[in-house]
């Protein structure tokens, strides 16, 4: 039953998403009390584009979805609050992204098999120094994410009494939309750009509900996260069925019935 | 250029964008005007499920997306008011949803060229029963939007004083919700899943940033609709690309440039959009 793990690339799937799990899951608790779990769809999109540029490049994804992201995310940071609000103007920008993603692909031979690992995932595709790159930049956002963890915190509950208390909320914001995009990007090797709500959101969206305290959430939210990839890529690895299916299906299996059963306002 | 057009697949795909462009910007102008830009857009990711798991049961990918967008509009429409600012949840069953479409796609095909043409549009391999359908279907939308277009119109500016005077709101929006979903589905076909804005969103956005009237701005809607898939259509026959990136490209670039017509034409129509998020109680600024 373990023979699987004898298996290089099976070891780099579960070394990759042990480190993009727990970024994921704390920026993942910070994003739902912000209440920007739309930024995370967005980025994604964004990074389809930027992913898809890099293939036809002949470069790492990686770099791509990184550049793209951490664009998109100082672009929206900066954007003026009356332009962000508008759903249509925004929408309307990925879908030029996406757009420009399709072109990319197209101009790329290989078009297809390409496009459907970067929607869905390539986790079990992963090589050796995409896993260091994957560490370093889930331990990095990790670090700077504990290192400005009370103001954040405090900034994200309540805006203006920390900003009368001198917290520079303005930086902070853009700061921690940047660190979305880094973890996004990493993300997308594990589940694709399609399913990045499953791993993002959805340990978070699950532990706020079960229990108190944001480090208890935050524990509790990379405990599933974990569980989550490390279980679906063993059951992809059996069943030779996607990863992101697996990973898809754990996540909403066990979110819809706490959401149905723990009242609990959020 | 002359000789191209002989080809039957390129009529098809005339065709069908034709009637697909016409159809999407008449119901777009309501998405716009109603704030239901993310429905269509949940409904197009729900529909990636129906396009692939049909293909597992043997029935045609349409007849598949039909099913499930139609299913997930009449639940939205049911629901109503009661998903508002529910972000979290809608992004976890759409994401369930895409989940599912990977695994029919794995158990039907390990074809990945599949996948991309319903993601992205496959207007070129628009077969004579899709183009069938989507007249069909094209032509029930339309005879129903113009049988409720007055009360729908008067539901859609201003709910309260409608149902106040006896306009069935709920009814309207259900029998709305279906249209969209219908009007998704063809789409999907066009420019694909991930593209639907392109058609159903830009063309009547764009419109209404420059005119104001409700005809007018239809007509408009219309006109863009149809210049943004002939003009994709005709780029990607001539340069050889992708017909989706041409739409979606020549849709968003459009939009952008029309966006700063927007405050110095009629600044008093701006209206922030009720989108879900805002009713979050932790709604920050970011």
């Amino acid at each position: 039953m373990f023979d699987i793990l004898q298996y290089s690339f099976i070891q780099n799937a579960f070394i990759a998403s042990f480190f993009v799990s727990i970024g994921a899951a704390i920026i993942g608790y910070f994003m739902l009390v912000r209440g920007l779990t739309f930024a995370g769809h967005a980025f994604s999109h964004v990074g389809f584009a930027g992913a898809a540029g890099a293939v036809w490049l002949g470069v790492n994804p990686i770099y791509g979805l990184l550049a793209f992201t951490i664009a998109a995310a100082i672009g929206i940071g900066s954007l003026g609050k009356e332009l962000r609000e508008r759903d249509i103007t925004i929408g309307i920008m990925f879908t030029l992204a996406l757009a420009f993603g399709v072109l990319f692909l197209f101009l790329y031979r290989g078009y297809a098999e390409e496009a459907y690992s970067i929607l869905f995932g390539t986790i079990l595709g992963i090589s050796s120094l995409t896993v260091l790159i994957t560490a370093f930049f889930s331990l990095m956002t990790i670090g700077l994410v504990l290192l400005v963890f009370r103001p954040l915190l405090f900034s994200s509950f309540d805006p203006e009494v920390a900003e009368a208390r001198g917290v520079p909320t303005q930086k902070l914001a853009i700061a921690f939309l940047i660190l979305v995009a880094i973890t996004v990007s990493v993300s997308v090797q594990v589940v694709g750009v399609l399913l990045i709500f499953t791993l993002l959101v959805g340990p978070a969206a699950t532990a706020i509900r079960l229990i108190k305290g944001p480090y208890q959430t935050i524990g509790l939210a990379t405990v599933l996260g974990l569980l989550y990839s490390w279980i679906s890529i063993f059951l992809a690895a059996e069943t030779n069925l996607p990863v992101s299916f697996y990973i898809a299906t754990l996540s909403f299996g066990v979110y819809l019935p706490v959401r149905l059963l723990v009242k609990k306002n959020i | 250029m002359i000789e191209l057009l002989q080809h039957q697949f390129i009529q098809y795909a005339f065709l069908s964008g034709t009637i697909i462009a016409i159809v999407s910007a008449i119901i777009g102008y309501f998405v716009v005007l109603r704030a239901q830009a993310f429905a269509g857009h949940a409904l197009s990711h729900i529909g990636f499920a129906g396009a692939t798991g049909a293909a597992l049961i043997g029935v045609s990918s349409l007849t598949g997306t039909f099913i499930f967008t139609i299913l997930a509009a009449l639940g939205m429409g049911f629901l109503g008011k009661r998903i508002q600012g529910r972000d979290v949840e809608i992004g976890m069953i759409l994401s369930f949803a895409l989940g599912l479409g990977i695994l029919f796609l794995k158990l039907y095909t390990t074809n990945a060229n599949e996948a991309v043409g319903i993601l992205f549009g496959s207007i070129l391999s628009v077969t004579s029963y899709d183009l069938l359908l989507s007249i069909i279907s094209a032509c029930v939308s339309l005879l129903l939007l113009l049988i409720m277009f007055r009360p729908l119109l008067f539901a859609s500016t201003d709910p309260e004083v409608a149902e106040a005077r006896g306009v069935p709101v709920q009814l309207l929006s259900i029998i709305f919700m279906v249209l969209l979903a219908l009007t998704v589905t063809e789409a999907i076909l066009v420019v694909g899943v991930l593209l639907v804005f392109a058609l159903l969103v830009a063309p009547a956005a764009t419109a209404q940033h420059i005119a104001k009237r409700p005809l007018t701005t239809i007509v408009l809607s219309v006109a863009l609709g149809l210049a943004f898939t002939w003009g994709g259509l005709f780029l990607a026959l001539f340069l050889h690309g992708p017909v989706s990136f041409f739409i979606a490209g020549l849709a968003s670039i459009i939009y952008l440039l029309a966006v700063p017509f927007y405050h110095t034409i009629s600044p008093h129509l701006y209206k922030p959009l009720p989108h879900a998020d805002r009713e979050n109680k932790f709604t920050v600024e970011i």
